[in-house]
């Protein structure tokens, strides 16, 4: 076995291309999510309409303006300045603090803070009444400590659990993971596979005593370990660069992944068997593997807010069921028993698609 | 140690092609046999039935006592199969990937250096270099060395000497002669009809159907019909300037930088004159025409023209 996958590793360490794919690809994808694609949110103008104007408003607006996120753009008077404020463009938010706002919070308990948000960039206006949620319910805490009376209220806590300042960081590292992971091993596989087809060398081997099994192995073989050192890259990086925490155990990590490289081999493998060039096999993974990858698996856009259709198909997405597990593991630090279900769902695809690709793996041409 | 091999009435279809249309033929114990047809004859689509690389609709293969259908996994052991387009790695060099089949054969070069000692020798000064670098000859040279590293009983030759240039080519019938000697049964393809006369006996294939069999000196002899050599001072536009010549002349095609003109039922006068009548206002000059004995590519040219 071992002449079959040192030759495999020879094609790979030889071809620029490949290399490029394999080790430049991980870390530039984690590097742009992670610095340009950003989806936290710094410096953004926002208008204040303090119609209260007493110590707890003057307060609250400093703590907005003090946090980072905001810039205080401009002071409003009245409600009427609100339409023009915002169609000058510059401003993404107003915050409007009701009348006699310390008054009615010492007396009733409550006090309503009004955002309004220009929700032309929708995950934008999200995000930053995100950020100003998270700011006042902070505020609200503390005052209710200081003051130690009765709990007041001046707006429904949201409470955001694991990733309490919305770093995206930490939603794109497993989607990255994934997407890596999916691609080095499905597409690289598969392009490795159909190159032997389309040169000639597949016939040769294929009139080789050799059993299917051992040439899909002898072919895939490289590949477990390249994802693997791009799963470890991928990990150093997001925590060396991007300081996302990893609170669960590593090892049940590692174990979850290379569950999730096997799949994605076979698939490769499956792609080989119905493609005739490399071509094809490219743009079977790009459109059959990677693409519903990125866009059904919540990586991106929250399988929640999709289509009922959507989120049917998105079930049968490994990718979805591995991005949760690396979340539990990474972000929650929880074990096995939180989504053993998952596992499972994960396990049942592997082997399906590992009888699949032998099954479909000929010694012949047809 | 060799085999024989027993095509019966084999058919193979693809989708909208018939590729073999009932082809019947026996290759003896330690013959070098040669399959010559232009391309898309069907030679390959045999070669891969014997392998099994591809299923037959219909008809039986055997090679020795094994079924190409219940036995490929045996039959797959005791073959050299050398596919064309030589099937090499080019980005490994020429002993890794001697080394790449040797293994893949449950053998090693060490072991069986001693089979392809005859061709390995030839390129073995340049067993470093990548396989991609080397020149078609050498290339040709290496895929025979994999085919031979597990000391096949059969050989199958996909084409070997497409794309190789006139030296190598006679070089490599000359190793081919050589390792018969050694008894192995030898099966070779090739669209260059001037090597059908190398071989023991040549099958002429075109369009899923056997032409001939037969030895290429049989060929020879049963040719029937004049066979004429023509040249004149304009052999660059002859072909175009021949075209309607008339009455008696069956076929003209390019022999070398000769023209050759079968004929029936004519004799040298009458057709002498027809030619030089009907070539001359064009202005050609110098105008040979001579009696020739047929050639074995003459004799194919002729056999595919009646078909």
């Amino acid at each position: 076995m071992w002449p079959f996958i040192k030759k495999e590793f020879f094609h790979i360490f030889r071809d620029i291309r490949s290399m490029v794919i394999l080790f430049g690809m991980p870390v530039a994808q984690v590097l742009l999510f992670g610095f340009a694609i950003t989806t936290d949110i710094k410096d953004v103008d926002i208008a204040i309409l303090d119609n209260s104007k007493d110590n707890v408003t003057m307060e609250l607006s400093n703590k907005l303006v003090s946090s980072g996120y905001f810039i205080l753009n401009e002071n409003l008077k009245s409600n009427d300045e609100i339409e023009e404020a915002f169609q000058k463009g510059k401003i993404k938010e107003v915050v409007i603090f009701e009348n006699d706002f310390a008054k009615k919070l010492k007396k009733e308990g409550r006090a309503d803070v009004q955002l309004i948000l220009d929700a032309s960039e929708p995950n934008t206006a999200n995000m930053i009444s995100a950020y100003t949620t998270g700011i006042i319910s902070t505020y609200s805490m503390e005052y209710i400590k200081r003051n130690q009376n009765i709990p007041v209220a001046i707006i429904t806590e949201t409470k955001m659990l694991y990733n309490p300042e919305l770093k995206s960081v930490y939603m794109f590292v497993p989607g990255v993971i994934t997407i890596i992971l999916m691609l080095v091993s499905a597409m690289m596989t598969s392009i490795s596979i159909t190159r032997e087809k389309e040169v000639g060398t597949m016939e040769a081997i294929l009139v080789s005593p050799l059993k299917p099994i051992q040439i899909i192995l002898g072919k895939v073989a490289p590949y477990i370990l390249l994802s693997f050192i791009n799963l470890i890259v991928i990990l150093l990086l997001a925590k060396f660069v991007f300081a996302m925490p990893l609170n669960g155990s590593l090892v049940l990590l590692l174990a979850e992944s290379i569950l999730f490289i096997s799949m994605a081999l076979a698939l490769g493998i499956l792609i080989s068997a119905i493609s005739k060039s490399q071509q094809q096999a490219m743009l079977l993974s790009m459109f059959a593997l990677l693409l519903p990858t990125i866009l059904l698996s919540g990586f991106i856009f929250p399988i929640e807010n999709m289509p009922v259709i959507l989120q049917l198909i998105s079930h049968i997405m490994p990718s979805k069921w591995f991005i949760i597990i690396l979340k539990n593991i990474m972000l929650k630090g929880v074990g096995m028993e939180y989504f053993w279900k998952e596992t499972l769902i994960l396990l049942v695809m592997t082997i399906f698609f590992i009888v699949m690709s032998v099954k479909k793996f000929k010694l012949r041409l047809e | 140690m060799s085999v024989r091999v027993e095509i019966n009435k084999l058919v193979k279809n693809f989708e909208k092609v018939e590729a073999l249309k009932e082809i019947s033929l026996k290759v003896e114990e330690g013959e070098l046999f040669g399959l010559i047809g232009p391309d898309g004859s069907g030679k390959t689509t045999l070669f891969r039935l014997i392998t099994n690389l591809l299923v037959q609709n219909n008809g039986t293969i055997k090679v020795g006592d094994y079924d190409s259908r219940k036995d490929f996994k045996e039959i797959r052991k005791i073959t050299g199969y050398m596919p064309g387009r030589f099937s090499l790695y080019h980005d490994l060099s020429v002993e890794e990937n001697l080394n790449f089949y040797a293994h893949i054969f449950n053998t090693t070069l060490k072991e069986n250096y001693h089979l392809i000692k005859d061709v390995y020798s030839q390129i073995e000064p340049f067993k470093k270099r990548k396989a991609g670098d080397l020149s078609g000859g050498m290339k040709q040279k290496l895929a025979l060395s994999c085919a031979l590293i597990h000391k096949p009983e059969l050989l199958i030759l996909d084409e070997p000497t497409t794309g190789v240039d006139a030296v190598s080519r006679k070089e490599f019938w000359e190793l081919l002669k050589k390792m018969q000697k050694t008894g192995i049964t030898i099966m070779v393809s090739t669209p260059y009809m001037d090597e059908a006369s190398l071989c023991d006996r040549v099958a002429l294939m075109q369009n899923g159907n056997l032409l001939a069999l037969e030895t290429p000196e049989n060929i020879v002899n049963q040719y029937s019909g004049d066979l004429w050599q023509l040249s004149t001072s304009n052999m660059i536009k002859i072909i175009v300037d021949l075209e309607g010549v008339g009455n008696g002349i069956k076929n003209i095609f390019r022999f070398g930088e000769k023209v050759h003109i079968t004929s029936s039922g004519i004799e040298f006068e009458e057709l002498n004159k027809t030619i030089i009548d009907f070539l001359e206002p064009k202005g050609h000059e110098n105008i040979i025409i001579e009696k020739v004995e047929p050639q074995i590519e003459d004799c194919f040219l002729d056999l595919m023209d009646e078909n």
